[in-house]
Order: structure tokens, then sequence, then C-alpha cells
């Protein structure tokens, strides 16, 4: 069974409210699938009262049709004003005295039916199919069909977008962490149903607070790989909320997620084993609320010559370059002081003699330089030093440097 | 029934005397240094390691080629740096794939430092975890009870993972299954003093002080670090 709503009116919602399978016919049309709505109103003629009902409720003013396929509904809401409730098997009958108009010919076609005689729905009905297809072709058979009452066809479902939120709107603040994240589990816990019931995942947690103060608190969490590991998911935002606690009691809750599909890679049986994506995840989580945000991850390394230039990258956000060099000696390291001890270095000669900093005292028993280098000449950021690796008589080798802004020793080699 | 009497029942069914206590050797993972490897046989996986020295006696180095050898056998590898003294640039040049290589920057704390690789540890994954303590003072490092470092090899054990930790100074005692200190032998300067004068590099002893594995004597292997 199908419902047809034609007219004016926002037709669309009141029709989801009674059916999942709503097609949008045209801007004045949605036809729906009520099939299975007579267990919740009863007979036919009940769904539609109920359908007529609710229409009048929401002030829209369409006509109604109810029949046992889309299109005859479709022709029956647009030919008749209010409800009309056509029985199986009856549709040829009670169409029969609609204009062939109804069913929006092509002009061509409609102009050579015009010039038959051919003007409702019953005259339509009574040609003979072959001597229609010779004449009109497919189109002709389609209105015939039409015109009967006997088209099947497949509805054509308006896909709702696929919106994975959820809010909770509070009667009184909360002001402390472990109450907020009951709420954030019924929140996690929801929308993780949601998701696992179409089989996806979510690589992405966006949260927003409304707080007290009326300033909104917004945190987003992203994953490595997609999960549904709500576990994982709460103690990440609890720990993202210690660091970055908001600023006042917190009054509604918001929360939305990015569906995407799980993850479905499998790794081979020789392959090296790594980190488990999420659990990791969870561990670098605690490691950076203990040492600070930003001081953990992937170094890189800058394309620039300036000293010590690198960033840190999040693990796994970047891709892994795998490179082949294969280094057969052991490379002389440098370790680095952060940041670099200020010096203070007597010169003979014009080269350090007598070098004192830090943790670092000695007379320069070897050393060699100075490497000029600078760079960055054209930014207001410029760089230029002079550097020198020298051999103390503390028994350690460092690496000394002169900047504009003085001596510094910048780390030993190890 | 007791146990003396059901193994000796379980040796005459099996044919003669079993070593009940016996444990397998661990596996050992090459350090990429071959004086190393041919002396030690490499680094015992699911152990701790401890490789000492004063300031530039080559413990970094050796270090770095442990990283390089571990990241070139597509494991992930995490240094737990306690003084944040480790030189990108430098583990590049030694051949460590930097995207292979987890970094705890911990900021001067030896605390964090060891929560961190105790983590990280449990965790699991990590071919290697690295504690670097090289540049900590050693009263600082001995503050570190004989418990954490028990708890760090009791969290190892029976894993895959490589625990590393460089130091001044031997710190783990009794829980560490191989020690290595290194000791420089004589750095390498090239040509004349002021005018082209090159640090070449210097060769480092590397003595294995402790080691727990059977058929290993205690040696001390030589190897160069080169600069360029």
């Amino acid at each position: 069974m199908f419902a047809c709503l034609h007219g004016p009116g926002n037709l669309t919602p009141l029709a989801f409210e009674f059916s999942p399978a709503v097609e949008a016919t045209s801007a004045d049309t949605v036809t729906f699938d009520v099939s299975g709505l007579d267990r919740l109103f009863g007979l036919p003629q009940d769904v539609a009262a109920a359908i007529a009902r609710r229409a009048r409720e929401c002030g829209v003013k369409a006509s109604l049709a109810l029949a046992a396929n889309p299109d005859a509904a479709i022709c029956a809401a647009r030919g008749f004003p209010g409800v009309n409730l056509i029985p199986y098997g009856d549709e040829g009958k009670f169409l029969g005295a609609l204009s062939l108009t109804v069913l929006a010919p092509s002009i061509e076609l409609l102009e050579t039916l015009e010039r038959w005689g051919i003007r409702t729905f019953h005259q339509m009905a009574a040609l003979p199919p072959l001597g229609i297809a010779e004449r009109l072709g497919n189109e002709g058979l389609r209105l015939r069909e039409l015109a009967r009452g006997e088209a099947e066809r497949k509805l054509l479902p308006i896909i709702e977008p696929l919106t994975f939120e959820d809010e909770i709107e509070l009667e009184y603040p909360v002001e402390l962490l472990e109450p907020l994240a009951f709420l954030l589990a019924r929140l996690i816990n929801g929308l993780a149903t949601r998701l696992a019931t179409r089989a996806l995942a979510t690589d992405e947690l966006r949260l927003r607070l409304k707080l007290e103060n009326r300033t909104t608190h917004r945190r987003t969490l992203c994953l490595p790989v997609p999960t549904l590991d709500t576990k994982a998911f709460l103690k990440l935002l609890q720990l993202d909320l210690e660091a970055n606690p908001p600023s006042a009691p917190v009054l509604h809750l918001w929360m939305g997620v990015n569906p995407v599909k799980p993850q479905t890679a499998q790794t081979g049986l020789f392959v090296p084993v790594a980190p488990e994506p999420v659990k990791l995840e969870l561990t670098l989580a605690r490691i950076q609320a203990l040492v600070g945000e930003g001081r953990v991850g992937t170094p890189e390394l800058l394309d620039t010559h300036r000293p010590d230039a690198f960033r840190v990258n999040q693990w796994g956000r970047s891709p892994a370059v795998i490179t082949r060099q294969v280094v057969e000696q052991p490379r002389l390291a440098l370790r680095i002081f952060r940041p670099a001890r200020a010096a203070r270095v007597a010169l003979a000669a014009g080269q350090p003699s007598f070098v004192m900093a830090d943790g670092v005292r000695g007379k320069v028993l070897d050393l060699a330089g100075p490497w000029r280098t600078s760079g960055d000449w054209w930014t207001p950021d410029a760089w230029q030093r002079d550097e020198w690796d020298i051999a103390l008589s503390d028994c350690a080798l460092y690496r000394l440097y002169c900047a504009p802004r003085g001596w510094f020793v910048e780390g030993t080699y190890d | 029934m007791g146990a003396a009497v059901l193994k000796k029942q379980f040796e005459s069914v099996l044919g003669g005397a079993r070593d009940w206590q016996y444990r397998p050797e661990p596996e050992l993972v090459p350090t990429g240094v071959a004086e190393v490897d041919s002396a030690t046989g490499g680094l015992p996986r699911g152990c701790l390691t401890e490789i000492v020295g004063p300031a530039s006696s080559g413990r970094t180095s050796l270090l770095l080629s442990i990283l390089a050898a571990a990241t070139a056998r597509q494991e992930f590898c995490a240094l737990v740096d306690a003084e944040d003294a480790f030189a990108p640039h430098s583990a590049a040049g030694a051949g460590v794939q930097l995207s292979r290589l987890l970094w705890v920057r911990c900021g001067h704390s030896a605390e964090h430092a060891l929560k961190a690789a105790d983590l990280l540890i449990q965790g699991g994954g990590f071919g290697m975890v690295v504690m670097d303590l090289g540049d900590t003072a050693p009263q600082t490092a001995r503050r570190i009870s004989l418990t954490s470092w028990f708890r760090l090899r009791r969290a190892v054990e029976h894993t895959p993972t490589v625990l590393l930790s460089i130091a001044r100074q031997p710190n783990a005692k009794t829980c560490a299954s191989l020690v290595i200190e290194c000791v420089r032998n004589a750095e390498n300067w090239s040509g004349a003093r002021h005018t082209s004068r090159l640090l070449r590099g210097f060769d480092v002893r590397a003595q294995s002080l402790k080691s727990s594995m059977k058929r290993r004597s205690l040696c001390s292997p030589v190897f160069t670090a080169r600069a360029i």
C-alpha cells in the first residue's frame, strides 16, 4: 500500500512521520510506503484518516490518495481533491474519469492523442496495446499502463544523510570532570551503537560543551585508525579534558563523530609487530599528560640549514617513509643541550682557549673550526654562527658556537 | 606424591636426567656494530641492557647504530629522552628511520622518563624502548630505586621488546642482563691546527661488564665512531 500527498507545504517531514521510505516525486508531491501501518491504525481508511488528521495538525492542505501501487496513488492525489482510497483491483475504474494531462505526457504525444480524441484515462486504457506499441512506442505503452492503474515500480526513497550527533541538555551545571565522564560515556555509547548498527567506525570525535559563562568549549579527538572502542574514547576524552579543562561549569553537551569504514587491513605473518593503534593512542595520551603537549611524537627534519631544525609530528599521522640508507660504520653522534648553554670563552689568537659554561669547564686541548654558517637572512628570523669542535680538559668533546648573542655550548659529541 | 618422585618418574619415562631449571636463552638482535655483535652476540629481547659511560664515550653513537639497525628491520622504536638531548639530524645521519621512532621528550625529568618507559613497555608493540639518562646527573639516576628497575625488567620479560638504558654509570644492578661500558680511546683529528683541522671521529672500547647469557664471555671490542 502506498500513499501520495500532493499540494503546497512541507510534505516530506509529514511523510517521514509515517514511513522511512519516502520518495520526493516532485516539488509538490511525495509518495511513501504505508505497508504495515494497518497494524498500528487498522483498516486502510483509518490509515488515510490518521495521515489526513496529522496533515491538518501540521497545517498542510494537500490531497491524499492511497493505492496498491505508487503511480495510481500519485495520479489519484493529483487528479482528485481531498482523501481518496483506491480499492485494490479497481484502479482503472477509479482513475477512468481523470484527464490525461495528469500524466504529463510529452507535448507531441498529447497532441497526437488529442487528434485521436483520447482525453481521459478511461479512453486511453481502452486502446489496444499492440496498436499503441506500433504507433506510439514505449512511451505510449507506459501511458496506457498508468491509465489502467497497473504500473508497477519501486519507490526511489530519499536517503537521509548519515549524521552521528547527540546532545544532552542539563538542568543543573556540572562542575567536576568525574560526573561529566558519566554523561560523556552515555553519549559515546549511544553513538557507538548507532555506528555499529551500520557497520561503521569513527576516527574523529568532536565534543562541544556550552558553559555557564556563555562560552563554548570545543575539543576534537583524532585517532590514527577508525575504531569503536568506547572505553578508549572515554579515557582519551577524560585525559584531554584533564589537560584542557573547561573554564566554567557545563550546561550542555554535544558530541559528533565522523563515520568511516572500519579498518580491514591485514598484516603479514612475518612483518614485525607494531603497537596496537588505539592502545598506543591511549598510552601516548597518558604520556602527554605527564610530559606536556607536543612533546611526544615522531621527529621530522625540516628542509633548512638552520641547526637543530626539526618538528615533532603526532605518531601515526605522517606516512612512514622507508629509506634504505645503509650506514656501515657507527656515526659520531651529537647530544644537544636544550637550551644551548651560555658560555664564557677565553680567546688566544682568535681561537677559544678556555671554556666555562653550566656543567662545562676546561682548557681547550684541541679544536677544529671556525665553520661559519648563516641563513634565512631574507627573513626577520635570520641566523649566523661560527662553530668549533673542541676537546676540553674535562675529557669531553663539545660543539661550541659564537652567535651575535654570545658564546654557547650546543652539545657534546658522544 | 612429592615433586621429586614425579620428576624421577618423568625422567625414567623420558630416559635420563633432565635440567628442570632450564630457561631458553633470549633471542639476540644485532646492534649494527659488527665488533660489538661478534663479541656480545647482540642485545637480548625481553631483557634490560645498560649502555654506560661518561660524556663523549661513544654511548650515543652505539645507541644510534642500534636504533638504525632496529628501524632497518622495520621495527618501531621508542626513545624516552630524559634530558631532551636527542639530535634528530645526528640520528638521521646514522641511518635511523625517524618515521619509525617515537620520541618522548621528558624535559629534564628522570621520574617522567621512568613512568613513560613503563607505560610504553606495558602498551607493547615496540621492538625497542630506549631510556636515555645519558645527561642525567649520576646522583639523580642513582635515586631511581631498584624496585623501579625490577618493575621495568618484569614488564619487559616475555615480550619481544629490547629495553635499553643509557646512563653515566650502571644503575639497574641485578636487573640488567647485559651491561656495556663505553670508553673513548682516542679521538681522530686530521689536518693542521688553525688551517684545515677536522674532527674525524673517535675509537670506542665497548667493555661488556656483565652478561647473564651463557657461553658469552666478558669482552671489550673496539669500534670507531666516524664523524664524516
